[in-house]
């Protein structure tokens, strides 16, 4: 806090502008911070959060059809790498802040099936009894902070508590993600600007899918490289494939250590593709990309380039993917069936949690 | 009883609380360094250090989110807005931030957190710089809106505003640092939501809040020189509204004027009168008239400005018009 000194240029870790990569399977895993980067046992369980996200939203869509869900629905499906990636680097004490576009980011912190689908459809035993949605996602005993629904307003907010992390002299991370077209808003520049200039424990994750709503990112922004817009804020940057998990764990795993030892944070741009439309009101391919793109993207299925590289590591057989997709199906109907048994909430629900009564607990409250 | 200005009340409010938790922080432009653009937080960096004491860039949007972010994970946040006229860049994260994030968590995350700076028009600022925004932030249910209009008030009440677990705007008045009034060494606390009678009569009640309840006190001593005795009931809180306090002077004098500095469509006045028409339908023996400011931004000229601006001799008008008197 007070005068930040000026960091050196050589803390800045640009890794790659030449993106994204065009392999059929999964790069060898790297270094992830201090955290091991791969294992047969951990790349099990990233393919089974990646393929939960998949099943999970897949069922999404068809109960947006019939009407079970309601509102704006904005489905993860293609960046299901940057997720698993990222939460899998973190701390149980670590923070999650996110956008709208929130429900894979909650399966892979670990919300269960059952309390997402819920909250999708209404009910009271959703994450926010029913009042949230699709797009609100909170879960405090996970430090889930929330989906978001204004495009640019959970930056500052990720700044905030990053803030209060270093207030408390803690060593916990701020883990805020965002889409590519945030870069464009006031508040991503306000609040990058402070994090730099403060020095706090936060990493900005650009989820660059290339289009905000229909906008291609080269109609939006002025340089088409975003994560050099860190430069302007004196901050480690770097740029990473978003469709192979290791890449993504490696360059998130540098970020986190770099922010949990030195207290300084990091712009990380992960090159993804949305593989459906913006909204489930939104034609997949649509007016403003071609099939002939969202076709060549989606041969770098994150799912499937995981996949191939456990086969071709004798990491997974055909039987055991099977059964792994089985099982979560079955979770899935479960949480689809639970949500659908679940009450509506009470009427008087309508007027609670629009203020609380309590005031603050601390001690000297005797003193009043 | 030690008689000190409404800026010192203040600057004890926050000094008080700063000790008594370390979790309070204050945040804003020009707050420490400095000590305050009107030097409200005059010697708190000194105190409380520069970690509790955080000058900001110019960035009302982002340290308003900052704020709200630092509540959501436990801290007891102070934003101060150099004027509220300057937070209107900060109100996404006033309303869809702080002000939703209990409900749309389904009652996970309340935010303790005060947004606090001079409100409405001092004097010759002109039009960007003159704004009153208590309608505005009222109108917005998840928090609770301030407006003080005495050193005492302030103090009470910043100090409750801070210990609520609810966000909380408080709304200070650019006229009103340097005025003085009685306020005790002990400590007190004023509850958020409780009007306060500033004068007491029988033939008519101006309701009113903040710098406009000293027009009040005018024109209520004006209209005592008649023979006229008026109650002053200062609403202090707008949001939530004292409408018990409302109800009982409206009903005990039949008549009654609401003084507000704002503009007036959709203003806290239009409000005031729909709670009285409801409850105090069969007391009334005049409709309700309502003073505020002319409905155009506000004018540079020192006799346009004083055209625009409520003042006591509208308010002495009003009410001897809702006597028949005039």
């Amino acid at each position: 806090m007070g005068s930040p000194e000026v960091t050196s240029t050589a803390v800045t870790d640009i890794e790659s502008s030449t993106m994204p990569k065009k392999k059929a399977a999964a790069t060898e895993p790297s270094t992830n911070g201090n955290a091991p980067a791969s294992s047969p046992e951990l790349n099990h369980e990233f393919l089974h959060s990646m393929l939960l996200q998949r099943r999970f939203e897949e069922r999404c869509a068809e109960a947006y059809a019939l009407g079970k869900i309601g509102g704006f629905c904005h489905l993860y499906i293609g960046q299901e790498a940057v997720s698993t990636g990222v939460l899998s680097s973190l701390r149980a004490d670590d923070y999650i802040i996110t956008t709208y576009r929130d429900h894979g980011q909650a399966l892979a912190r670990g919300m269960s099936p059952r309390t997402v689908m819920s909250e999708l459809f209404g009910r009271i035993d959703g994450c926010a009894r029913g009042k949230g949605g699709s797009m609100h996602m909170f879960d405090k005993s996970l430090n889930f902070l929330g989906g978001h629904g204004i495009v640019g307003a959970n930056v500052p907010l990720a700044t905030g508590v990053a803030f209060a992390i270093k207030y408390r002299g803690g060593d916990q991370v701020c883990v805020c993600f965002m889409g590519e077209s945030v870069v464009n808003t006031g508040a991503f520049h306000e609040a990058l600007n402070m994090a730099g200039l403060w020095k706090l424990p936060v990493v900005y994750i650009i989820e660059n899918n290339r289009y905000g709503m229909g906008t291609a990112l080269e109609r939006a922004s002025a340089i088409h490289d975003i994560y050099e817009r860190g430069a302007s804020y004196n901050m480690s940057r770097a740029v990473c494939d978003g469709q192979d998990v290791f890449e993504v764990r490696a360059a998130v795993g540098k970020a986190i250590e770099r922010a949990r030892t030195e207290s300084t944070p990091t712009l990380l741009e992960v090159r993804t593709y949305r593989f459906m439309g913006h909204s489930m009101s939104d034609a997949v391919s649509g007016t403003y990309r071609s099939k002939a793109e969202l076709e060549e993207h989606m041969k770098r299925d994150p799912i499937v380039l995981l996949r191939t590289y456990m086969m071709e590591h004798g990491e997974l057989t055909d039987e055991a993917l099977h059964k792994m997709d089985d099982e979560i199906k079955a979770v899935v109907q479960d949480a689809w069936d639970f949500a659908d048994k679940s009450p509506e909430p009470p009427l008087e629900a309508l007027y609670e949690d629009v203020y609380v009564d309590t005031t603050s607990d601390a001690a000297a409250d005797a003193v009043a | 009883m030690p008689v000190i200005t409404y800026r010192d009340a203040l600057n004890a409010a926050l000094r008080e609380e700063m000790q008594r938790d370390d979790r309070v922080f204050l945040m804003g432009e020009e707050v420490a360094v400095y000590q305050g653009a009107y030097k409200v937080s005059k010697g708190l960096l000194q105190e409380f250090g520069e970690m509790r004491v955080v000058d900001t860039p110019i960035t009302e949007l982002g340290f308003a989110g900052v704020g709200v972010g630092a509540a959501m994970v436990g801290l007891r946040p102070i934003i101060e807005f150099m004027t509220w006229n300057f937070a209107v860049l900060a109100l996404d994260q006033v309303l869809n931030s702080a002000a939703k994030m209990l409900y749309m968590s389904g009652g996970q995350f309340n935010i303790p957190i005060v947004f606090r700076g001079p409100n409405g028009a001092a004097l010759q600022l002109s039009a960007q710089h003159s704004q009153a925004f208590e309608s505005w932030l009222a109108h917005i249910p998840g928090i609770k809106v301030i407006s003080p209009s005495t050193p005492y008030d302030a103090k009470g009440l910043l100090k409750s505003a801070i210990r609520d677990d609810n966000p909380v705007c408080f709304l200070e008045g650019e006229m009103l640092y340097n005025t003085k009034g009685e306020v005790p060494d002990e400590e007190y606390l004023i509850p958020i939501g409780k009007a306060d009678l500033k004068r007491e009569g029988n033939h008519a009640t101006i309701i009113t809040a903040g710098k406009m309840a000293l027009l009040g006190v005018q024109a209520a001593d004006q209209l005592a020189k008649d023979g006229i005795n008026v109650d002053v009931v200062d609403l202090r809180t707008v949001r939530p509204m004292d409408v018990e306090a409302i109800k009982t002077s409206v009903e005990k004098t039949n008549r009654a004027v609401v003084l507000e500095e704002g503009w007036e469509i959709a203003g806290i006045g239009a409000q005031v009168v729909d709670y009285i028409q409801r409850d105090c339908f069969d007391s009334l023996d005049a409709p309700v008239l309502r003073v505020h400011q002319a409905d155009v931004p506000m004018p540079y000229a020192k006799n346009l400005e004083r055209a625009a601006k409520p003042d006591a001799a509208k308010t002495v008008a009003a009410v001897r018009k809702v006597m028949y008197l005039d």
